[in-house]
């Protein structure tokens, strides 16, 4: 039987474990001035431009605050894709997978420290695009519920990084496959969530294309974030995608704990866990 | 260390009919990694396990360090099951890889060390003094504030290792350590293991290609080829086992044109050669049954074209050991 006290060390162990993996990518992003300039700038002036084609064309200026909202959530999901999923592909290529895994940690709390420090980073980002929207395009927000604003943030944060935490599982075990895989999911996921168009354009787009839309976590939240910062709406409007959001959560943050664990599994019986340049 | 029968130390590692298969290239069927493995490895003890590449020793390694599943047979460190108990195993090992650079080239090798120090969760104060340490044991004081990245191969290494004293193991595995350090630098990690282990209830499981490195540094020698354990004992009994036959160096030139031939002689137990490409000499390494074969042995020399130039006894050395029970040299 497990001890309290261990159970206490264990815990604290892992929070060490995920504050030095979020620390790490803190400081590695903040060395690195160009990576810096291009995270931060270059999604600038794509939503930038999508902003001056919507305001050229005549629409209102909520599309151009929906996109503003798009640009800014998307970068989340760029994180959690590139920075956190795939980034389990290049610890394997450094050797450093295997040192977590000699380690007396969960792969969950190094995923956690990188997805902390991911999100801490891409908060730089997604208030970059923010300000941007507000002072150089002077695109309209009004927010009558803070709360639920940070509500529905905080849990499409943590349903995209329950559903990074299931593809890094698949990064551990897989190379160039799973590369390729976060490359075909990138712009498809842009695409479906509606992140660079307004929900005027919503009822053009083929209904399959929505409800496949409708089953990724970026798209919920966005939705629902889109509502309560140009609408105006209270949490009262916006309690299905509250619920939708949270069965999102309870539904991928196991099948990611379970699948890292079969991954493994899988890994270390077909010796494949630590093998390189696959 | 030995001890004499009837003395019982504790063990750190055994390990029963240990196999593990590999899945071989389509229709050649499986690779044999490691086949029928039974080893004891106590506390306070030095253990090398010298083998050519391919041998199993990095498999051996991984399934210890809990990085690798067995196919059959079992695995215990500290008597706990490398496969149903990975979690506690994990507290009390770390491994150091020759070659590798486990880290992040943009932190400084101080960060580097510190973050790798939180994965064992030593608290902020504790870890500080061990780094401090570890790196005035590693001479990296130079170095605390430069980026990984811009740090020697040399350098890298020590960093690699510092790292895996870090948590300050019970069991430390080192595959290959010094690989690609320069000479001073492996003589002082050598030096480090040694100290390290004098500190009590510490093991060290080291695999090595340098025959010198494991007779000064191990306690005992496990000799592993094709995946099995073909001798186990302390460097100086397993050089006595030898020296019941006639171990000799011979040197020749030019080098051996069918050194099958030479090897197929009846008595010969091994043979390795060494080509020194600036002189054009061979030195032949041989371990014969007795001296009587010498005959037979020296005329299948000149019937290789090679002309005599040098001959003597030597004393048994773990490479004539080697020899013995490989037939080649570990560079061939």
């Amino acid at each position: 039987m497990i001890s309290g006290p261990t159970i206490r060390k264990d815990l604290s162990n892992n929070l060490r474990a995920a504050y030095a993996r979020m620390w790490v990518r803190l400081r590695g992003s903040n060395r690195d001035p160009i990576a810096l300039a291009s995270e931060i700038g270059l999604p600038i002036l794509t939503i930038g431009a999508y902003v001056i084609l919507y305001h050229a064309i005549g629409l209102p200026a909520s599309a151009g605050a929906a996109v503003i909202v798009g640009g800014a959530m998307i970068a989340f999901w760029t994180n959690v894709l590139w920075n956190m999923s795939s980034q389990w592909f290049w610890e394997r290529e450094q050797g450093n997978l295997e040192m977590y895994m000699v380690a007396p940690v969960s792969r969950m709390s190094i995923l956690l420290g990188m997805a902390l420090g991911g999100s801490l980073n891409t908060a730089i980002r997604a208030l970059g695009i923010v300000l941007l929207g507000i002072f150089v395009f002077q695109v309209p927000f009004q927010v009558r519920d803070p709360f639920s604003v940070g509500l529905v943030f905080f849990l499409t944060l943590a349903a995209l990084y329950s559903l990074g935490m299931l593809f890094a599982s698949l990064f551990m075990l897989y190379g160039r496959e799973a590369w390729n895989t976060a490359n075909l999911l990138q712009e498809p996921v842009y695409f479906l969530s509606g992140a660079y168009f307004p929900a005027i354009y919503a009822p053009i787009v083929p209904f399959g294309l929505q409800v496949a839309g409708s089953l990724i976590p970026m798209t919920i939240g966005l939705d629902a974030i889109r509502r309560l910062v140009i609408n105006g709406a209270s949490i009262t409007s916006i309690w299905p995608e509250v619920l939708a959001l949270i069965a999102c959560i309870l539904i991928l943050f196991p099948l990611a704990r379970h699948s890292l664990n079969y991954m493994e599994s899988l890994g270390k019986k077909e010796g494949r866990l630590t093998l390189r340049w696959q | 260390m030995f001890l004499g029968p009837g003395l019982k130390r504790d063990l750190s590692i055994e390990t029963k009919g240990l196999r593990r298969l590999f899945k071989g290239i389509p229709g050649k069927g499986d690779v044999v990694a490691l086949d029928q493995v039974d080893l004891e490895v106590y506390d306070d003890e030095i253990f090398g396990l010298l083998g050519p590449n391919g041998a199993g020793k990095t498999t051996l390694i991984k399934i210890l360090s809990t990085l690798l599943l067995p196919t059959q047979g079992e695995a215990r460190i500290k008597g706990l099951d490398v496969v149903k108990q990975a979690p506690q195993i994990r507290r009390m090992i770390n491994l150091v890889s020759g070659g590798e650079t486990p880290g992040y080239g943009i932190l400084s090798v101080k960060e580097n060390l510190w973050f790798f120090s939180q994965l064992y969760g030593l608290p902020r104060d504790f870890a500080k003094d061990r780094i401090t340490k570890l790196v005035d044991q590693l001479e990296l004081q130079d170095y605390l504030n430069t980026r990984m990245a811009k740090l020697s191969t040399g350098y890298k290494q020590r960093l690699n290792l510092a790292r895996g004293f870090v948590n300050d193991p019970a069991l430390l595995f080192l595959d290959e350590p010094t690989l690609g350090l320069d000479v001073i630098s492996a003589r002082h990690l050598r030096t480090l293991v040694k100290g390290w282990i004098k500190t009590g209830g510490k093991t060290v499981l080291l695999t090595t290609h340098y025959m010198a490195e494991a007779d000064q540094m191990c306690d005992r020698v496990g000799i592993i080829n094709h995946g099995k354990i073909l001798a186990c004992d302390t460097p100086q009994r397993l050089k006595t086992k030898v020296a019941g036959g006639a171990t000799w160096k011979i040197e020749i030139t030019p080098n051996l044109s069918q050194p099958e031939s030479v090897k197929s002689v009846q008595g010969v137990l091994g043979l390795s050669q060494n080509d020194n490409i600036e002189t054009g000499i061979t030195t032949l390494k041989l371990v014969l049954e007795d001296e009587s074969v010498m005959s037979d042995l020296l005329s299948k020399i000149r019937d290789n074209g090679c002309k005599v130039l040098n001959m003597g006894k030597s004393e048994p050395t773990l490479e004539d050991v080697y020899i013995s029970l490989v037939g080649t040299g570990l560079e061939e």
